[in-house]
């Protein structure tokens, strides 16, 4: 077999392997409480027997492991089991909110990858100078300024003050594509707001670090102009980092979703997992937890694959 | 000490603020932190200088009381995120060998899981009290600490200087307290900074989802969560906080900065 | 005939930005000229921070960093070039004057084929067609001793060694026929013996395609064997600029005399008497998880008092050796005798005297030393650890070492990052010495420092052998410095000890052909010896 051929079938072996031993710690993760589930979940005031008939509904009475592998198996097959809360059957709630939410993230997603990568571009071109020092001042402030406070600051300015957008972003099946954009339109922003320093950043740091590489040199002293040394010796080596940076970012996205969602009542996975968070509503919060850390997981791995793949050392071994 | 620059100094100015607001709140808050004194989110006026809340509570006095609650609870995850992860991390260095592939693998397992999804996980089945987030916020985040620790750890023990006391016969308490320790400092405290601001950032938006403080008692997420409603109307009752949170957060940052210059530039050349 | 590069009075400056301080200029160089007619070489010589290849690249007019001509005048084919703009320069660069870089392996993009790169300047200034570059390559592959020169240029920059990379980046520099050539370090980072031979590929090349060219490098012996005129640096300014007979036979300035001069150390050989300090027998040795020893069957003696010089290439054992003698890497079997006692294999089994009475000295002395502690402590911890001195006492114990390296009480609250590089060599010498060692093993302790100070060092080491009559045991690539200290020899090659006995001896022909081959690597302050070399050498190296 080819190496990277090799390489890449190993690097999907481990996300895997990875997958199942966090869907284990997510399992464990439910299991650490002192005390009883069903107690927790009922309040003290529950009567013994209905505390008898959600542990048998839950199937409390069996051992960790018994259950642990029936849920793994279950999930596998896409019965991800029902809510405590309203008895349905989480893998339907979810499916619509996974839409949603899917769609909420790769909106997102169209608009701050390339307006990174340009900023980013942007920032090592004028390296030095006030671009660049704007781009690492808003990178320090977006840091440390937590997802809800820009939601909530674009909601009183663009939303109430000028009544462009809506504050909350509800959406259903009846609504068209574009009125459905123009409802998420705020939380795309705050959700680009978000990982564009990040991403911009990166970007930066890992096109810098090709330009300085002495082919880069070399390249200067054969004469090419500045657009030729990017364009044929630059861009063939600074596709595989800026593709992982674009990568981990998405997978920040993923995470960034759960705050944007619940700040703008948007009805996705962030705002679901949210929900019965609060309620106690563990076989929900396992699912959720689940399909996150699946979605986490994928993208880490593609980021890698393509670190490989675009290896000259590895595609043409010795 | 010969030359802080002027955002060093404006960190500094302002997380001291913060911190001596937390300390004293008692003495300085006009109100009570749970007293109801006026009517329902009322405007900024002598009275009550950042107006009301969204159930007639003094929000100056909220505020000061949340800081402490936000600072103290954010201090004491970032100790426990820093001895745990910065202990083991140096352990693994140095035993190395079958201890450190077992906890730096599940360090890896730990962080293919977003650490917000995870919290919210094991806080689905927890009682949410304070020490129960400390604990939690500091275990999930002592796993960057550990990797950052490791790996500074074991770019130093393979070095020269370290090979020499260990050629000299000194016992491995000189060599990670005396060889390894001073050289790995200054990234550690630069790290400290960030891992305190992670933990305020962490801790504001479990709040604000409704899964950190419980009121009565609440911290400048919280204080968002509670006024949220009110940004619709156009109070910015809910701004004033998360502007707090960002303020300490970016004020904590440019000393980090400051204090990581200082530190490479002292290995870089003294006085040179 | 016209000169095809005339530099004059040239000014190069920088700015540099010290951390926590306001950024200054500073001047890299300062008033050099010199010309260059076609078809002849001229070396730039000087130690690091000289300004040669600052010099060097000022012929493309390109400055690396924040690097700027600020006065003076380069003028290439009658044209000056300063006056042009970009757009002017970019016609020149990679056509009338090509560049090889120090390191090919970083100067080739990892991404594309050699040939495509190597070809790429020729086509983009229009010198030729596609099919007529790809044939001058591959004629210039051939003339440079490439293996397979049809095919070569179809392999990526990794998947060819460092050697061939080195010619690969002389044909890239020769293809677009250019006036001058700029060879800044060429060979520097190449092994010993494949030094020579790409040394005399690029010589062959420039005699004949006719090219003019610069030639860098801080090594006076090589730049002697390929120019013909020679220009010492020092700190940006000229020392000396003359023909290459002048500057080698007969030396007008100090400095260049110093450098003429360098290892030219006079050391009468010890014979040996006595019972030996260290005795090695039947050493084997690999590293955990490896299937093959990389010593074998290894011995070796060394008497009090005395010098035993390790020779060999990177990847011979010599460094290896010094680990299981110090006891980081137990042998599989054989015993190291030291002063008439066995030392156990493991250095964690070893008593503190045994410890104390072997001390060693690295390449490295930046990281052989703590950064966070003072000169003091780094030279009173050995005397604190072994002999309980404390105080008043430590403190006169260490100027007294200070004085014995030529540094002095001045330094005792210095940090590591305030010295110069033999300075810090100087502070891990009188750390070994501080245990009173009766060996101490030297691994290129002098490999990564300039000439003259590498000269410094061995002789305060033979100075301080005759002191204290320690033993060195002196690893090192370089028979230049074995010839200036050693009392015996051991030629080492892959694994084993291929010749052994006093100096004079293995010096001695007739020699095996790895003697033979290494002996001959090393570049001798005198013209027309590379051609000598050449014409009688046995074997190949290695890196070819």
């Amino acid at each position: 077999m080819h190496p990277v051929l090799r390489l890449v079938a190993q690097r999907f072996a481990l996300g895997l392997l990875l997958l199942w031993a966090a869907s284990a710690l997510i399992f464990a993760g439910t299991q650490i409480l002192p005390g009883d589930v069903a107690q927790s979940i009922l309040g003290q005031s529950a009567t013994p027997q209905s505390l008898a008939n959600l542990r048998e509904e839950l199937g409390l009475n069996d051992p960790a492991m018994t259950r642990y592998f029936n849920w793994l198996w279950g999930a596998l097959q896409g019965d991800l089991g029902t809510a405590l809360t309203n008895g349905k059957d989480i893998a339907d709630s979810m499916g619509y909110r996974l839409k949603n939410t899917l769609f909420l993230a790769s909106c997102a997603a169209i608009v701050s990858v390339p307006l990174a990568i340009f900023l980013g571009l942007l920032a090592v071109r004028y390296q030095g100078r006030w671009p660049d020092k704007m781009i690492s001042g808003v990178t320090l402030a977006s840091i440390s300024v937590p997802e809800f406070l820009i939601g909530y600051i674009l909601i009183y300015f663009v939303a109430v003050k000028l009544g462009w957008f809506t504050s909350v972003a509800m959406i259903d099946d009846r609504m068209t594509f574009l009125q459905s954009l123009n409802a998420i339109a705020l939380p795309v922003i705050v959700l680009t707001l978000v990982v564009l320093a990040h991403m911009m950043r990166m970007t930066r740091a890992a096109i810098l670090n090709v330009m300085q590489s002495a082919y880069i040199e070399t390249a200067e002293l054969k004469g090419l102009n500045s657009f030729k040394v990017i364009y044929r010796h630059a861009f063939p080596n600074a596709i595989a980092p800026i593709v992982n940076v674009v990568m981990l970012n998405l997978a920040y996205l993923v995470v960034g979703v759960v705050v944007v969602e619940v700040v703008f009542v948007y009805p996705g996975m962030g705002q679901y997992l949210v929900d019965h968070v609060a309620k106690r509503d563990v076989p929900v919060v396992q699912a959720c937890g689940l399909v996150f850390a699946a979605v986490y997981i994928g993208l880490n791995m593609i980021a890698d694959i393509v670190s490989i793949l675009a290896n000259p050392r590895l595609r043409h071994p010795k | 000490m010969r030359h802080i620059p002027i955002s060093a100094l404006i960190g500094l100015f302002f997380t001291s603020l913060y911190f001596l607001a937390a300390i004293f709140a008692p003495f300085i808050a006009p109100y009570g932190m749970a007293e109801v004194v006026g009517d329902v989110w009322e405007q900024s006026s002598s009275d009550f200088l950042l107006g009301t809340d969204s159930i007639g509570r003094d929000l100056l006095s909220r505020m000061i009381y949340g800081g402490r609650t936000t600072i103290f609870i954010a201090t004491a995850a970032t100790v426990v995120s820093f001895v745990t992860g910065a202990s083991l991390g140096f352990f693994a260095a140095v035993i190395g060998g079958a201890v450190d592939q077992a906890l730096s693998r599940f360090v890896d397992l730990m962080m293919s899981i977003p650490t917000l999804i995870f919290a919210l996980v094991i806080l689905s089945v927890m009682p949410v009290t304070v020490p129960m987030l400390i604990i939690v916020m500091g275990l999930l985040d002592s796993t960057r600490v550990y990797r950052l620790a490791r790996a500074v750890a074991v770019d130093i023990n393979v070095m020269d200087f370290v090979e020499a006391a260990k050629l000299r016969g000194e016992g491995r308490t000189w060599i990670i307290f005396r060889e390894i320790l001073p050289n790995a400092l200054s990234p550690l405290v630069a790290e400290l900074g960030l891992r305190f601001i992670f933990m305020v950032l962490f801790l504001s938006t479990l709040s604000f989802l409704g899964l950190g403080v419980q009121p009565p008692e609440a911290d400048w997420g919280g204080i968002v969560k509670e006024n949220k409603e009110g940004i619709v109307y156009g109070i910015p009752a809910a701004i004033v906080p998360a502007i707090a949170i960002a303020t300490l957060a970016i004020s904590v940052n440019l000393v980090a900065d400051w204090v990581l210059n200082r530190t490479t530039s002292l290995k870089g050349g003294r006085g040179g | 005939m016209a000169n095809v590069l005339e530099v004059k009075n040239l000014k190069i400056e920088a700015t540099v930005y010290p951390p926590g301080e306001k950024s200054r200029d500073i001047t890299i160089v300062n008033g050099v000229s010199f010309d260059l007619k076609p078809g002849k070489v001229l070396g730039l010589i000087g130690e690091s921070g000289a300004g040669k290849s600052t010099i060097g690249l000022s012929a493309m007019a390109y400055g690396r960093g924040g690097v700027r001509i600020t006065g003076g005048e380069v003028w290439l084919n009658g044209r000056d070039i300063l006056a042009g703009g970009l757009s002017a320069l970019r016609k020149l660069r990679g056509a009338e004057v090509t560049y090889v870089a120090q390191s090919a392996a970083a100067a080739f993009n990892p991404a594309k084929k050699l040939m495509e790169q190597i070809i790429e300047a020729s086509i983009e200034h229009k010198r030729c067609s596609k099919a007529d570059a790809e044939k001058r390559a591959i004629a210039l592959f051939e003339k440079l001793g490439l293996p397979d020169p049809e095919n070569f240029g179809n392999r990526y920059p990794h998947q060819v060694s460092g050697g061939q990379l080195q010619r690969a980046m002389t044909a890239l520099a020769l293809c677009p026929q250019p006036d001058l050539v700029i060879f800044d370090e060429p060979t520097t980072a190449l092994d010993v013996t494949t030094q020579i031979d790409v040394l005399a590929a690029i010589k062959d090349a420039i005699r004949d395609t006719g090219v003019a060219a610069l030639y860098i490098t801080h090594d006076l012996a090589v730049v002697a064997q390929v120019s013909d005129d020679i220009m010492v640096l020092q700190n940006g300014k000229t020392v000396e600029y003359a023909d290459v007979d002048t500057i080698i036979n007969n030396p007008a300035e100090d400095y260049t005399k110093a450098l003429v001069s360098v290892r030219s150390i006079d050391h009468k050989e010890m014979v040996p008497e006595g019972t030996p300090l260290l005795r090695a027998s039947g050493v084997n040795a690999r590293y955990s998880g490896t299937k093959f020893d990389v010593l074998k069957n290894i011995n070796l003696e060394l008497y009090p008092g005395q010098t035993l010089a390790l020779v060999g290439e990177s990847g011979s054992g010599k460094s290896t050796m010094a680990r299981v003698i110090t006891g980081l890497l137990p042998p599989r079997d054989g015993e190291i005798e030291f002063d008439g006692r066995i030392l156990s294999a493991d250095l964690k089994s070893r008593s503190n005297d045994d410890l104390r009475e072997l001390q060693m000295i690295y390449q490295m002395a930046d990281v052989a030393m703590n950064p966070r502690q003072t000169v003091g402590t780094i030279i009173g911890r050995p005397l604190e650890f072994y002999f309980g001195i404390k105080g008043a006492e430590k403190r006169r114990r260490i100027i007294e070492l200070l004085d014995e390296i030529e540094m002095g009480e001045a330094f005792i609250d210095r940090y590591p990052a305030e010295l110069s590089g033999g300075q810090k060599q100087r502070v891990c010498i009188a750390r070994a010495l501080a245990a009173k060692p009766k060996l101490i093993i030297c691994d290129e302790v002098t490999s990564a420092l300039d000439p003259l100070v590498a000269d410094g060092i061995l002789k305060l080491l033979l100075n301080l052998q005759k002191i204290e009559n320690v033993s060195y045991l002196f690893i090192t690539h370089d028979l230049a410095t074995v010839r200036a200290i050693a009392d015996s020899i051991a030629v080492m090659y892959q694994g084993r000890v291929v010749r052994y006995g006093p100096k004079s001896q293995v010096l001695e022909p007739p020699f095996d052909d790895y003697t033979d081959l290494l002996l001959s690597s090393v570049p001798e302050m005198k013209l027309g010896w590379l051609e000598d070399v050449i014409a009688t050498r046995k074997m190949e190296s290695a890196g070819n």
